[in-house]
């Protein structure tokens, strides 16, 4: 039998990396893991633009959107890297429950 | 089985055992090795689905840039960056929240692998995703976004560097000077039953002296 792909084994495996990048986030306390997290999860949603973006061919808006999404990404990882750091310096964990200046 | 079936096979696998290194790992070097993975699988199925310039873009910016970023900044850290905390393996909550997910994924993939009519991809056009196609789209469409996407990025920059450069205070936020304050220092959070309130009144500490001890406030509350 001849698998034939269609759009939905890429929506499902996009689900599946954001489902696992989702629950990263939730469950870990590093931040860099949980940072790393949220790369995986706006990957998937690129694999998702581009597939259904190939599936209604012609037009290339999707393509465009992923491609601004992985700006927005890039922007999004030097600055969070950057309170990584900062907040390193100043706690000496990269524990998140340790980030509770703000409590009270 | 084809060629691209088995390319997409080959790069899903990849994508996902990436993924789940990332989630898994106890050195965080190794989930940037697993999101490099990853991002690698996700710019071979981009290929397939005839974008090569994304493809490109990914690797040259995630794999080139992002990566290398985290890697640095693991790597600055030191040991101290491979935190796991104790509670985050018997954590009730999380343990729920995966599996609600799974049950939501599972639905979906019920939903979805059951399609009446699949509907196969077209023939892509000429051109589809080449630079030139992307790229004309990105100046005369997406002008707007991309100036925007521009000035963001000025702005990262430029807020990087000066999160990154500024030397914290070498005061600790203080805490419990205020006397006050110290009636609201119960703990509300079981992990901080053993935390010190503080230094100076744990020193002096008086159960019976007028003041409220922490832990009775923190039963009335529960």
């Amino acid at each position: 039998m001849a698998l034939d792909l269609v759009v939905e084994h890429y929506v499902l495996l996009s689900g599946l990396i954001f489902l696992i990048g989702a629950v990263g986030f939730v469950t870990r306390r590093n931040v860099l893991v949980q940072l790393m997290s949220i790369e995986l999860m706006l990957n998937s949603v690129n694999l998702a633009l581009v597939a259904f973006n190939r599936q209604h061919g012609g037009a290339m808006n999707g393509q465009m959107f992923a491609f601004f999404v992985i700006a927005v990404a890039a922007a999004e990882v030097a600055v969070g890297l950057a309170i990584v750091l900062q907040f390193y310096r100043l706690r000496a964990t990269v524990n998140s429950d340790e980030a509770d200046g703000l409590r009270h | 089985m084809s060629v691209g079936a088995i390319f997409f096979a080959v790069c899903s696998v990849i994508c996902v055992v990436g993924a789940l290194s990332v989630v898994l790992a106890r050195n965080p070097i190794r989930g940037a090795v697993g999101l490099l993975a990853t991002i690698v699988g996700i710019a071979g199925l981009f290929l397939r689905l005839d974008a090569q310039f994304l493809a490109a873009i990914q690797l040259i910016v995630y794999a080139g840039a992002v990566v290398v970023l985290f890697v640095f900044v693991v790597m600055l850290l030191g040991p101290s960056a491979g935190f796991t905390s104790k509670a985050e393996a018997r954590s009730k909550v999380s343990r729920i929240f995966a599996g609600g997910l799974m049950a939501l994924l599972g639905a979906l993939m019920l939903v979805l692998l059951a399609p009446k009519n699949p509907q196969k991809f077209g023939a892509a056009a000429e051109g589809h995703g080449s630079i030139e196609a992307v790229g004309g789209l990105i100046f005369t469409e997406g002008l707007p976004v991309f100036e925007l996407v521009t000035a963001l990025l000025i702005v990262a920059v430029i807020g990087a560097i000066a999160v990154a450069r500024t030397q914290p205070g070498q005061r600790k936020p203080a805490r419990v000077e205020n006397p006050t304050l110290r009636l609201f220092h119960g703990p509300l959070l079981p992990r901080d039953a053993e935390r010190p309130l503080s230094k100076a009144p744990a020193a002096q500490a008086d159960p019976g002296g007028g003041m409220i001890p922490p832990t009775s406030l923190g039963k009335e509350q529960a």
